[in-house]
């Protein structure tokens, strides 16, 4: 049993998370998830490592609520228990492993959308650590679901965008990165980018074009989480692989989107009718938010 | 009844059967136990035991079974076997143990599987303890993987004093047995018990730690005090063909759509777990998970078609699950092989392109090599797939420790006694030899268990 020792609320149907999981936080590094069961009866859901804290034995994860299972870990509060929490899983993110005076040669870009600001957030901190300055696009669809903007302050050189203008700049992440490359002079080694899938295919494509190698950090459906079901294949580079155990990441110019995407809606219908059949006892209706 | 002739077993109804996940077979009463016990000619020299690939007394149990002494028939089972209700329910004895039989010679072996299955059922019922342990040496010894190898493992090693900690990568301890293995074929409870049975032994036991990713082998080794590992990781990792078409919605390995349905048992309404079984299903592959996946798809409520691309008598699956799965109203589609998996606009599967095969020349593995018959191809109509190709070791352990020999395979290459390139480390089951069978992997445990006594004990006399 993992206890939850802090909730707090970030925006409308997002919410972080600190568990107490010592052994996790002891080796998490940035670029890897962890795999939640809540209950008994709960199935396995992969959340990104927002945060860690090898002291007190700690890890942070944000959530948004979204079907059926985020719901109900949505009404999980501080002082309550997760069944299970596993991982650190998935490979550490490349940079970690690279030559610190080459990288800080290197000027990087981070994109985040929606709830992808939460894993960006330990690798931005990491770059930080080390004193490297780096360039921050987040977007969300609108103000109030703009999330962690004061951390991610501290951590990088942040421009803002909303779809709908409520906040910073109006429009789409994909319009910052042109902006700031076409007209504000900026030169770019690398680009990370971490978001919905939707999202990422359309910074790749943006990328090929601004020839910036670009890493994304992906999200399909997982079971175990270690290598042994393959739900979570990808075709990378006209390869198949293993998500879990061969990402998250990987060169999102060698990734097929549009398989990825297809592949994520694999459940999506079933869901509907689990929802349904739940509504029918409770008596009550949800409206499922977008991602 | 005379004495060639099998004393019969009850199993639930073909029909009936095939809209549950209840256990088929039903077992031996009592009295067809003794029934068929006193069929055995307690042979002076027994060729079944040799069979065995854990040499039981198999005369000396079945004895006890006859006399009507159940207790003492579990406990000689328990000299040898730490998991005889498994092995008795999944040994495919047909090539073992009753293979040799003498009575096979004339007639019907003894039906040995269902004698050990049922000693070992009849005392796990009454809750006879079986088993004695040796006082706490308050050595440390750490086992990855809950499968049968490391359980056995364990075992064995609590029983000799040692202090063992098991570290299992899922939520559950059993391995294949809880995520692979059906509950109409093992039922969970089967294997809880011989999981509760290892923690009386004082085994401590931590699921949702994968070593490699949470903690390395060297950190057990270096800073949490373990003399010694076993590594009983298995052969998780699942194979593709490497068809077109094979990444399109609705195909799944046999691991996921097994583990789905087993380990979080997404076949029982209250669960949170999704599984999407279409109304037509081929299940590619012809061995024991082959027939597990096309049983769970068939009880889920689709038509099952088992496409294999030898004859059924190369089915590489148990004799009797293949009989059982006949029975049922799954389908073979026998000496065929999928070209490519179609599918619509959306992404998802509508059809499997395959081609018909003949049998040629044997091949180095003693089996009719098939080859394509030309211009054969034709179309199969199933919204789902279900890959069932076999699978190997998972790199992660290897590819996170230093110094671990591994063959070209990503087998753990391990000696007689379990004994790896690293020293302390030592493996079995299914990680070294690749997929095999429980008693193979119990077998591996078991003389691993040995290897480490003696690796430790050598140690202290430096
Ligand atoms: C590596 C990784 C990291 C992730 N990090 C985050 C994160 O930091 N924050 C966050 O909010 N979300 C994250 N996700 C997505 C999150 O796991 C899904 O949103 C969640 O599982 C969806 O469950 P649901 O029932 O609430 O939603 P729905 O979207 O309604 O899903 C319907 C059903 O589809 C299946 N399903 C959908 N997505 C997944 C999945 N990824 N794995 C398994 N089954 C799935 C489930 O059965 C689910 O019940 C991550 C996913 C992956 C693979
Ligand atoms: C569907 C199916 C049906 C089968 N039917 C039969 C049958 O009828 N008869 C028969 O004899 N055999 C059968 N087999 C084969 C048999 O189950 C295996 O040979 C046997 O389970 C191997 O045992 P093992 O202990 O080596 O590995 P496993 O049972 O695979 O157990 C390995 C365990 O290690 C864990 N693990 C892996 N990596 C790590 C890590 N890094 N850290 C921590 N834990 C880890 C895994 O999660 C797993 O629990 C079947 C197999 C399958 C899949
Ligand atoms: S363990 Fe298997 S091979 Fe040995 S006697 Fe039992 S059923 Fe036969
Ligand atoms: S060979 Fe057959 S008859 Fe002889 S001891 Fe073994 S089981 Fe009994
Ligand atoms: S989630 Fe099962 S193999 Fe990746």
């Amino acid at each position: 049993m993992y206890k939850i020792v802090e909730r707090r609320d970030l925006a409308p149907n997002i919410f972080l998370m600190k568990v107490l999981a010592p052994r996790v936080a002891k080796s998490a590094q940035p670029g890897q998830f962890i795999i939640i069961r809540m209950d008994e009866k709960g199935e396995r859901i992969p959340l990104t490592i927002c945060d860690y804290n090898r002291e007190e034995g700690t890890v942070s994860i944000v959530v948004q609520a979204l079907g059926a299972s985020t719901q109900k870990m949505a009404n999980y509060q501080a002082g309550d228990y997760f069944e299970d929490f596993v991982g650190p899983l998935g490979v550490p993110s490349d940079f970690i492993k690279e030559d610190l005076t080459e990288l800080k040669k290197k000027k990087i870009v981070f994109i985040a959308g929606g709830v992808g600001v939460a894993p960006v957030y330990p690798q931005a901190k990491w770059m930080h650590d080390q004193g490297i300055d780096v360039d921050i696009i987040i977007g969300a669809r609108t103000k109030e679901l703009l999330i962690l903007e004061e951390q991610m302050s501290q951590v990088g050189n942040l421009y803002l965008a909303t779809d709908d203008g409520t906040y910073g700049y109006h429009g789409r992440v994909t319009d910052v990165l042109r902006d700031l490359v076409e007209n504000q002079g900026k030169k770019y080694d690398r680009a990370i980018a971490i978001g919905p899938m939707i999202m990422m295919k359309f910074v790749c494509i943006l990328t090929k074009e601004l020839k910036i190698p670009t890493i994304v950090s992906l999200n399909p459906i997982m079971v175990d989480g270690t290598g042994m079901c393959g739900a979570c294949r990808v075709t990378v580079g006209g390869k198949t692989k293993f998500a879990c155990v061969d990402g998250p990441e990987f060169d999102g110019h060698l990734v097929d989107f549009d398989e990825a995407i297809q592949r994520q809606a694999q459940y999506k219908k079933e869901e509907h009718q689990h929802e349904h059949q739940h509504h029918h006892h409770q008596g009550k209706c949800h409206i499922r938010g977008e991602y | 009844m005379d004495r060639f002739t099998r004393v019969p077993i009850s199993e639930q109804d073909p029909k009936i059967r095939a809209t549950n996940f209840k256990e088929v077979c039903l077992g031996y009463t009592e009295e067809e136990a003794m029934a068929e016990a006193k069929r055995c000619l307690q042979c002076k020299k027994p060729q079944c035991r040799g069979n065995c690939p854990v040499s039981i007394n198999i005369p000396g149990f079945i004895k006890e079974i006859a006399e009507g002494n159940f207790v003492k028939a579990a406990q000689v089972l328990a000299e040898y076997t730490a998991l005889p209700a498994v092995c008795g329910r999944v040994c495919p004895q047909e090539l073992q143990c009753e293979k040799t039989c003498i009575l096979g010679k004339k007639g019907d072996p003894i039906a040995i599987g269902k004698l050990e299955r049922f000693a070992a059922d009849w005392a796990r019922e009454h809750g006879v303890e079986v088993g004695t342990t040796k006082e706490r040496n308050g050595i440390k010894v750490a086992v990855v993987g809950a499968g049968p190898a490391g359980i056995t493992c364990a075992g064995d090693l609590a029983k000799e004093g040692y202090d063992v900690t098991v570290f299992e990568a899922l939520h559950e301890p059993g391995g294949v047995l809880v995520y692979g293995i059906p509950e109409f074929r093992l039922p969970d409870a089967v294997v809880q018990h011989e999981v509760e049975n290892l923690k009386k032994l004082g085994v401590k036991i931590e699921t949702d730690v994968i070593i490699g990713r949470t903690i390395t082998i060297d950190e057990l080794l270096e800073e949490e005090g373990f003399e010694a590992v076993f590594l009983g990781s298995g052969a998780g990792l699942p194979k593709f063909m490497g068809i077109p078409g094979e990444n399109l919605n609705g195909v799944f390995s046999a691991n996921e759509f097994l583990t789905r349905n087993n380990l979080m048992k997404a076949f029982k309404e209250e669960y949170d777990t999704p599984i999407k079984v279409g109304e037509k299903v081929a299940v590619v592959g012809g061995g024991n998970v082959a027939m597990d996946a096309a049983r769970t798809a068939l009880r889920l409520g689709a038509e099952v078609y088992i496409v294999y691309r030898r004859s059924e008598e190369e089915l590489p699956a148990r004799k009797e699950e293949v009989h059982h799965a006949k029975e049922e109203g799954v389908r073979l589609e026998l000496l065929t092989n999928p070209v490519e998996i179609i599918g619509d606009e959306k992404g998802w599967v509508t059809g499997m392109k395959c081609i018909r095969m003949e049998l040629g020349e044997p091949d180095e593995s003693g089996r009719r090599r098939p080859k394509p018959v030309p211009d054969s191809e034709f179309l199969l109509q199933v919204d789902t797939v279900i890959m069932s190709l076999g699978t190997s070791p998972n790199p992660l352990l290897s590819s996170t420790t230093e110094g671990l020999e591994v063959d070209k395979w990503k087998c753990i290459v391990a000696d007689e006694k379990g004994q790896t390139s690293k020293e302390g480390v030592f493996a079995g089951g299914d990680a070294v030899t690749g997929a095999a069978t429980v008693i193979l992997a119990m077998e591996a445990g078991k003389k691993a268990a040995k290897g480490i006594y003696e690796y430790i004990q050598s140690k202290k006399q430096k």
